[in-house]
């Protein structure tokens, strides 16, 4: 579904990503796990256009997506939960999700859409005219999941969901994620977090400095000693 | 006596507020999405006034037509500064946009003059319509028009803004660029739609001081430019409906205080910009820039 070719990008003269190849398969949960500043988010930006690419190729259901503009990418089905959330803080919920339906012109498609988000996040629908900027944090990341949701993606990025959030919440928040996966949207899961998100994908990543160093099954990944030694913290 | 006096100034006051408040909006709403003081606001103010004064005087044009031509032509003006002054240089460094507003200003200031020459020009509008006489209070009709103009621009950009897609597009894009790209939103477009509407507002007040005032020139942008900015900055720059109540008080302040101390008129502005800036930064309506979590 999703193909990255050996994508390198930079901030300035530095390179950030040197060369990252990476699969998802429609239907599955795949993870890219990792340490702070090693190319998680800059790998999630790279396809959806925030960064631009220096070299390699970005191929999304088997279409050449590498340099299009954002609204574009978006357009051909990927949303993203940016990392932070980054809800419209000054908007209210509502305004939050219709803007997630931006592209989409259908009022009635997004009425219909914004029932299916209220099923998922009951709360956001007692919250619908509270500004967003005054939800608590496990709100907000289901208000931003929420969103993403409105766009209908076929593939949904998410960067650190995790972050910042109360275990509990943690926890609600991936068998959420979980359920969307199950209703058949692929997900590319980017976290710190990565017992978690080793717990529900199928597929995982290591990557280290701009380099994917390591490639299994989740599963394999959990028992690899090398990744329990410097990620699960056993 | 005092009293019909004291509301004679009050309108007056109101209605040179209304034209401040339509020149504000038009910094506030540029800042409000690029954190641009777009310093070329008070010539595209300028241009605004005398294409309504060519539409008047060449072409006899009704007030109406001119009007709507200097709001266009204002509209287009800010388009294509934006393209070519501020958008190259919307990854450099914050001081390089501010040159370049500044370089755009001056540019276009010799421009009028070369073009214009550097007298001023009556501006005879030819309309009519009735006064309003509300007992001690008493508008003209020039005043009434302003203040109708004004009033409607700003209770439609209030709409646009409020109610519409585009306008939910230009708000989400002043909060957050990058997440606003994440939505979909195109948002070279709506920027360049911002400087559309923020000039076409600018231009609108560009050609009702001129009929106001009866005069256009060159240079009468500067003293409304920086005027409509100090109103920006007392509403609380990037707030719009603080851009239009700042616009009112600042008309207010200026030409009651003028009854007292006239020699002072454009003084007063400024003292408010350096009362406003020492005691309350952000603005009347402003708010705390949010840290980002």
């Amino acid at each position: 579904m999703l193909r990255l070719d050996n994508v390198v990008t930079h901030y300035g003269n530095i390179q950030a990503l040197k060369g990252i190849s990476l699969e998802i398969n429609q239907g599955e949960i795949v993870t890219v796990i990792g340490a702070n500043g090693a190319g998680k988010t800059t790998t999630l930006k790279a396809i959806c256009g925030l960064v631009s690419i220096s070299s390699g190729k970005i191929f999304f259901r088997g279409k050449d997506i590498t340099g299009k503009p954002t609204s574009d990418i978006v357009g051909s089905g990927i949303a993203m939960v940016p990392e932070g959330r980054r809800v419209f803080p000054r908007m209210t919920v509502l305004e939050n999700l219709q803007l997630g339906g931006y592209l989409n012109g259908d009022k009635n498609l997004i009425r219909k859409d914004l029932e299916r988000v209220f099923e998922l996040f009951p709360i956001l629908k007692q919250r619908l005219k509270q500004i967003a900027g005054t939800l608590s944090g496990g709100e907000q990341q289901m208000l931003a999941i929420g969103r993403a949701l409105m766009a209908r993606p076929k593939l949904l990025l998410l960067d650190e969901p995790s972050m910042g959030l109360a275990p509990m919440i943690v926890s609600n928040i991936f068998d959420i994620i979980q359920e969307i996966n199950q209703s058949g949207t692929t997900i590319l899961l980017v976290e710190q977090n990565a017992h978690m998100a080793l717990s529900i994908a199928h597929k995982g990543y290591v990557i280290e400095t701009g380099r994917i160093v390591l490639e299994d099954t989740a599963k394999n990944l959990l028992n690899n000693e090398q990744v329990k030694k410097a990620y699960l913290g056993e | 006596m005092f009293f019909s006096q004291f509301f004679a100034q009050v309108v007056n006051g109101l209605t040179l507020g209304s034209t401040y408040a339509l020149i504000a909006l038009g910094y506030t709403m540029v800042y409000g999405i690029l954190e641009l003081i777009n310093f070329a606001h008070s010539e595209i103010y300028m241009t605004g006034a005398f294409i309504g004064l060519m539409a008047v005087t060449v072409y006899k044009l009704p007030f109406a037509a001119a009007l709507l031509a200097g709001m266009a032509g204002a509209c287009m003006l800010g388009v294509i500064i934006e393209k070519v002054a501020y958008r190259p240089l919307r990854k450099a460094n914050r001081i390089a946009p501010l040159i370049s507003a500044i370089g755009v200003s001056i540019f276009l200031q010799n421009a009028a003059l070369l073009a214009m020459g550097p007298q001023a020009r009556a501006f005879p509008a030819n309309f009519s319509a009735p006064g309003l006489n509300l007992g001690i209070i008493q508008i003209s009709p020039l005043q009434l028009l302003i203040l109708i103009i004004s009033i409607f621009l700003m209770v439609g950009l209030h709409f646009l803004i409020q109610k519409t897609k585009i306008g939910q597009a230009m708000r989400a894009t002043a909060q957050d660029k990058e997440t606003a790209q994440l939505m979909g939103i195109k948002i070279d477009r709506v920027i360049s739609f911002t400087f559309a509407i923020g000039s076409a507002l600018g231009g609108a007040a560009g050609v009702l001081v001129g009929v106001y005032f009866n005069s256009a020139d060159p240079m009468m942008g500067f003293f409304p430019g920086l005027k409509g900015f100090v109103a920006a900055v007392l509403g609380g720059i990037g707030n719009i409906p603080g851009a239009m109540v700042g616009g009112l008080i600042l008309g207010l302040a200026e030409v009651l205080g003028a009854v007292y101390m006239s020699q002072y008129k454009d003084a007063i502005a400024f003292a408010v910009l350096i009362l406003i800036l020492l005691f309350k930064p952000t603005g009347l309506m402003g708010r705390r820039v949010q840290e980002k979590v």
